[in-house]
């Protein structure tokens, strides 16, 4: 199917095959996997694409396996990919801490599926809290990004790539079992992350002082010294690496909070809510960690709630509200199990919120009329007057003229979005 | 405007295939597309299916509650996808296999001896073919001439040998159903107006 890899031509691909590629052509020098539903073909993609490469394939006895072939291969500074989908993503949770301890640059994809357990092989986004809150044991974080379509996942692809080396970490791609196994018309234009050099990695200690990387320190201070180490390092990741899109947020009064399929979803909830007269934008976090919090706070001024839509039991949610705050109301819907919600159903939970929505405010105000000793600390949460969104144009300024990303698009993302902390 | 099609009938019927052919030439028509293939234990035996959705947009929801037209090959997909055809849509049935009808005097159903037609073309197996030249000839997604051009890169990218019998499937397809008498004559909606019911 790639004829002419670096061309710009249209072509319909999978997926998983897209994604297999734009690692390729991101310049992945090995690779390390075990089959499972529904990301097998970006495995069988790497089967066949890296050897014709000259490249490391290998498909290891298991995941543990594999995410151990990956962590050796990129302690020697070598390019790494490792994919698998949710059970085998829990047996990769240790490897992912070592890694992280150890200061590993890796890529990790999760083409989620339908759980707990074994579940089934649906799409599904219940995998959020593992992959933003931890996977494996110890103090640290990962960055997660999102895909929302196959484009942009093989543009994400490079980004993670990137990232990884800058801040010597796991990175993962969260994405779901549609996203794996869909076509879509994709541009057949790939980006290869410049290298930089891994004065850490384990290369030969020939003429030069040996080099250590481990996530061992036995001694309490050392370790302590390693953790703040990691924290600033996060802190860096969380001030640089938040990404994020919006899409009819100038006057949108209600806001629909979701990302990759979900987002979707939505996109055509909102096309058939604004037909019936309701303003609705949507906000689609990309990088799920650092999450988009300054920015989710800030459009919380403005509007009057948000819908989070997730293929999950409400996990994001948990981080939408503790962005927010309480200053709206926020309202979720969502399937499980490898279920997906219809469009209809999220334009009836925003008929739902908008009611709700409309009379919280109500009560809101009304409390603020009264004078009385509950008054307590009222403008703390008192929302920007909507003046300024009458006018499009001036509302977008908060969050900075450069902080608009279209929800499609496919030039290079980016490396700095918002992100005010 | 988004357009949605859904292809259903036993694994091994061609079903996956001749979605990608649609969106294929729909692609090289310069719309947007997307194909979600159902995957899982139901392709082994069971119901197959996958959903083309054309748009001249970037496509949102991959769920699909109410289809503009349906391609079923077996009588499951007829009783789980011929109710839930958009008014005024087309439904094509594989007329081979189904001797059940749908019912509907909202929708243009369309019946294709789909086994008759892929033997007369030389290869009986080619039903998905057949079926696809007579969803275009009723549902106007896609040119003709752009699912020509399109099984000419798949098939002939594959099976080069086999493109001429594709290519007289799908002209069998198309032409049986230009000819066809139209369906039920009180057709509460047209084509033109799906997509308007949204």
């Amino acid at each position: 199917m790639i004829a002419h890899p670096g061309g710009s031509r249209r072509v319909l691909m999978k997926g998983n095959e897209a994604i297999a590629e734009a690692a390729i052509q991101a310049g992945c020098d090995a690779y390390f996997g075990y089959p499972i539903t529904p990301q097998a073909e970006l495995l069988e993609w790497m089967a066949r694409r890296m050897p014709e490469e000259g490249r490391a394939f290998i498909q290891a006895e298991s995941e543990l396996g594999a995410i151990n072939m990956g962590l050796g291969a990129a302690a020697t500074g070598a390019r790494v990919l490792v994919s698998s989908s949710s059970p085998g993503i829990s047996l990769m949770a240790e490897g992912m801490s070592y890694m992280a301890g150890s200061e590993v640059p890796i890529v990790l994809i999760n083409v989620m599926r339908g759980g707990p357990g074994l579940g089934s092989i649906q799409p599904s986004q219940s995998d959020y809290f593992q992959a933003v809150k931890g996977h494996g044991h110890g103090d640290y974080r990962v960055p997660v990004f999102a895909p929302s379509s196959i484009g942009e996942a093989m543009e994400l692809i490079a980004t993670a790539f990137e990232v990884a080396e800058r801040y010597r970490t796991p990175v993962m791609l969260l994405a779901d079992g549609i996203l794996g196994q869909a076509m879509e018309p994709v541009d057949l234009r790939f980006r290869r992350p410049e290298r930089i050099e891994a004065a850490w990695a384990l290369t030969g200690a020939d003429g030069r002082p040996p080099r250590v990387v481990r996530s061992l320190h036995l001694v309490p201070e050392d370790l302590e010294e390693h953790n703040l180490h990691l924290q600033e390092k996060f802190r860096a990741v969380a001030e640089h690496e938040v990404r994020w899109a919006g899409e009819q947020l100038e006057d949108a009064e209600l806001v629909i909070v979701a990302y990759g399929t979900a987002a979707r979803v939505a996109r055509t909830a909102i096309a058939r809510a604004r037909a019936d007269g309701l303003k609705v934008g949507l906000f689609r976090p990309i990088s799920l960690w650092p999450f988009p919090s300054a920015l989710l706070a800030a459009l919380a001024e403005r509007v009057r709630g948000m819908l989070v839509v997730e293929l999950s039991a409400g996990q994001m949610v948990e981080d939408v509200r503790l962005a927010v705050e309480g200053r709206v109301p926020i309202a979720f819907d969502g399937r499980t199990g490898g279920m997906v919600p219809s469009p209809d159903e999220v334009v009836e939970a925003l008929r739902e919120l908008d009611t709700t929505g409309l009379a919280a405010r109500r009560s809101r105000r009304a409390r603020r009329r009264q004078p009385g000793p509950v008054s307590g600390p009222e403008h703390t949460h008192e929302r920007t007057p909507l003046a300024a969104s009458e006018s499009g144009h001036e509302a977008l300024s908060i969050f900075g003229d450069d902080a608009w990303m279209p929800l499609w698009y496919t030039s290079p993302v980016p490396s700095r979005r918002g992100g005010k902390r | 405007m988004e357009r949605s099609i859904i292809f259903a009938g036993f694994g091994g019927q061609g079903i996956l295939f001749a979605g990608h052919v649609l969106a294929q030439g729909a692609m090289d028509e310069g719309a947007e597309v997307l194909w979600i293939p159902s995957y899982g234990p139901e392709m082994r035996g069971g119901t197959a299916s996958c959903t083309v959705i054309i748009g001249d947009e970037p496509i949102g929801s991959p769920i699909v509650d109410h289809p503009d037209a349906a391609v079923v090959f077996n009588p499951p997909s007829l009783a789980k996808f011929g109710p839930i055809v958009m008014p005024g849509g087309v439904l094509v049935v594989n007329d081979s296999l189904i001797e059940a009808v749908s019912g509907r005097d909202d929708v243009d159903e369309v019946r294709v001896r789909c086994t008759q037609l892929a033997q007369e073309a030389g290869d009986d197996r080619l039903i998905n073919v057949v079926a696809l030249g007579a969803l275009v000839a009723r549902a106007p997604l896609v040119r003709p001439e752009s699912i020509r051009a399109a099984l000419r890169e798949i098939v002939g990218r594959k099976r080069p040998e086999a493109l001429e019998i594709d290519l007289r499937a799908f002209d069998l397809g198309l032409a049986s159903a230009s000819q066809a008498p139209s369906a039920p004559a009180a057709q509460a909606a047209t084509w033109s107006d799906v997509g308007a019911a949204r």
